[in-house]
């Protein structure tokens, strides 16, 4: 795969790859999405809208320079803004690769922080030198406006002009609180949505803060996704519960949706879908996670070892993951923010160990008549 | 979020004088959730000062790159919006000009701020309100037009083609948006004795012309008309 080096979001030759039940893999126009959508579909996004989060300052104590980016945070809670997990690096900007650039100074407990009007403490570090909690001074209304002025969105090297924060919010961007923009969601045009719709299919959304992508450090990127503090609309758990209901597909619109509705699950064996309100994502999905709500995902083309890609394993096996990443290298999908994207359905195998799971517990029966149909928007089917 | 409050999150360019003032008392008052945007830090303390608990937001809905932060701020602050009120405006050439003498980035200027801001600042805010929408059933863009922009009068040139251009985006938007039960209304104040009024006409006489408190509550009211009944906290 290629690096997408401009930052356009929409790019009309953007590329799909739709990954379908029974792994048969089909090249789309990605424009061919709402094609590909039946009567009663589900269709998820994450409207968080990206934040800020690249805050160039100086660490006062060693009057070095710092760029801190805002990682996580524990709670969407309005009036908590003050308290932020954080990487550290040292001097320079994102022309430099993450991992290339410099450390920063020694940080401790109590160190003060100063970015233009806004000025913060170390309340502690985080099991890394360049991992820390940081605390805001001023009140909420004080906070936002030193982010919306002095900060930027995260910057990424592999792109060839600086971002601003129009390149980052989809178009249905809502609340400022994703760390990195929920970039599956890109996709999105206004018309499409009323294309989804013209499709019989219903559209509604979740706020996930999404997190960061790369720390630039191997240890660090171990530990993502870090905990995400996510919001589920009571109007959107209505509509997961009516698509429960009657057998519909829920399509989630990026990595950050599914963790958002597999964390907030019932798994109780009802047909009853995800609790509505606030959560906190803890956990990581992998080929070994049991998939409950999510019957399908929309995501980037991802790096095999990275935690995006190991959560698309709960909807694939190995196989059929390894056959798309050599179908998207040959067909030069673009990687990375604004790169391309695959349409993974989560297999029917998978699906069959889920609702046997949930038969014993008296769940939903099996929905085994949803065989794919020919998408339409004039792909070509790849042999395989 | 959106769903845990009574009242409605309302954002209100050109806060700090005139029709947009009066809509922050007005709404302030009957408990609405309230941030305001104006280009002069000094008068944004004030009137954030005077009415407490309203966000006072400094930026030029002119600028491109004003916009962006201006709706960080307000989204983070406000925690989603419902009502975006569109009344910040300029005249353009002032005193007011014929066409014929009217420079290019006199026009220019009302064109940004009357036309292009409005629609900048919807189009960032439109993900948030169309969630609104979604939660509570319905949310509402109010942009502020005038009679100008109906009729033709002589000197009004770059303030009336911009406004006219205003009023017929707000039809386009509205008809855009209804299926996402997003209101994209226009409003037109009347002669109101505000400073803008008196940039115009400065010899007008102040005695016949309307308080901006009755326009603003005029809006309220058909803001409050377009609005779905509020959900109880």
């Amino acid at each position: 795969m290629i690096a997408a080096d401009r930052p356009m979001l929409r790019p009309s030759d953007a590329k799909l790859l739709y990954i379908d039940q029974c792994a048969r893999l089909v090249h789309l126009p990605r424009s061919a999405f709402s094609g590909l959508l039946r009567r009663g579909d589900l269709v998820i996004a994450n409207d968080a809208a990206t934040l800020p989060a690249s805050l160039q300052g100086t660490h006062w104590p060693s009057e070095a320079p710092v760029e801190v980016r805002l990682a996580g945070r524990p709670t969407l809670d309005l009036g908590a803004v003050a308290e932020f997990a954080a990487i550290v690096f040292g001097a320079g900007d994102f022309r430099t690769r993450t991992e290339d650039r410099p450390r920063p100074p020694a940080l401790a407990p109590g160190d003060e922080l100063a970015f233009g009007p806004l000025r913060a403490v170390v309340r502690r570090l985080l099991d890394h030198p360049r991992f820390i909690a940081i605390q805001f001074r001023g009140s909420p209304d004080a906070i936002w406006a030193g982010l919306a002025r002095h900060g930027k969105p995260i910057q990424y090297s592999h792109l060839a002009s600086e971002l601003a924060l129009w390149d980052v919010w989809t178009s249905n961007a809502a609340l400022p609180v994703a760390f990195e923009p929920p970039s599956a969601g890109f996709l999105f045009s206004w018309q499409m949505l009323a294309d989804i719709r013209a499709h019989g299919a219903a559209f509604a959304t979740l706020t996930h803060a999404a997190g960061i992508s790369s720390t630039g450090d191997p240890e660090l990127d171990q530990r993502l996704p870090f905990d995400e503090p996510y919001y589920i609309p009571r109007a959107t758990a209505a509509a997961v519960a009516i698509a429960r209901r009657h057998g519909d597909r829920v399509i989630a619109i990026g990595t950050t949706v599914v963790r958002a509705l597999e964390h907030a699950a019932m798994r109780d064996g009802s047909d009853a879908g995800v609790r509505s309100g606030f959560g906190l994502a803890t956990q990581r999905i992998d080929s070994r996670s049991e998939l409950a709500v999510s019957d399908a995902v929309l995501s980037g083309t991802h790096e095999p070892g990275t935690s995006h890609y190991e959560l698309l394993r709960a909807f694939a096996d190995d196989d059929t993951l390894v056959r798309a990443n050599r179908e998207l290298n040959a067909a030069a999908y673009r990687t990375h923010e604004y790169g391309d994207s695959v349409l993974i359905e989560r297999s029917k195998a998978r699906r069959r160990e889920a609702d046997s799971q949930s038969r014993h517990s008296g769940g939903r029966p099996p929905n085994d008549e949803s065989i794919v149909e020919a998408p339409g928007g004039g792909g070509t089917p790849t042999a395989t | 979020m959106s769903e845990l409050y009574q009242h409605p999150r309302v954002l209100i360019t050109g806060g700090t004088s005139g029709l947009g003032r009066a809509l922050v008392r007005e709404w302030r008052a009957g408990g609405a959730h309230v941030a305001f945007v104006a280009r002069d830090e000094e008068r944004v303390l004030r009137t954030s000062r005077e009415e407490p608990g309203a966000v006072g937001i400094v930026g030029d809905v002119s600028r491109k790159d004003d916009i962006y932060r201006i709706a960080t701020q307000a989204l983070g602050a406000l925690g989603g919006i419902d009502v975006l009120v569109n009344n910040a405006s300029s005249l353009g050439p002032v005193p007011l000009a014929l066409l014929g003498d009217t420079e290019c980035e006199d026009f220019e200027v009302a064109l940004a701020t009357n036309l292009l801001g409005p629609f900048r600042l919807t189009k960032a805010l439109l993900g948030a309100l169309a969630a609104s929408a979604r939660a509570r059933t319905g949310s509402v863009v109010v942009n502020v037009t005038s009679d100008a922009a109906a009729t033709a009068y002589a000197g009004w040139g770059a303030y009336s083609a911009s406004k006219a251009a205003l009023l017929h985006m707000s039809r386009i938007w509205h008809a855009e948006l209804e299926s996402e039960h997003i209101s994209v209304l226009a409003f037109d104040p009347g002669d109101m004795d505000t400073p803008l009024h008196a940039l115009a006409l400065p010899d007008a006489d102040r005695a016949t012309l309307l308080q901006p408190a009755t326009s603003a509550r005029r809006l309220v009211d058909l803001v409050d008309a377009a609005l779905p009944r509020r959900r109880a906290a």
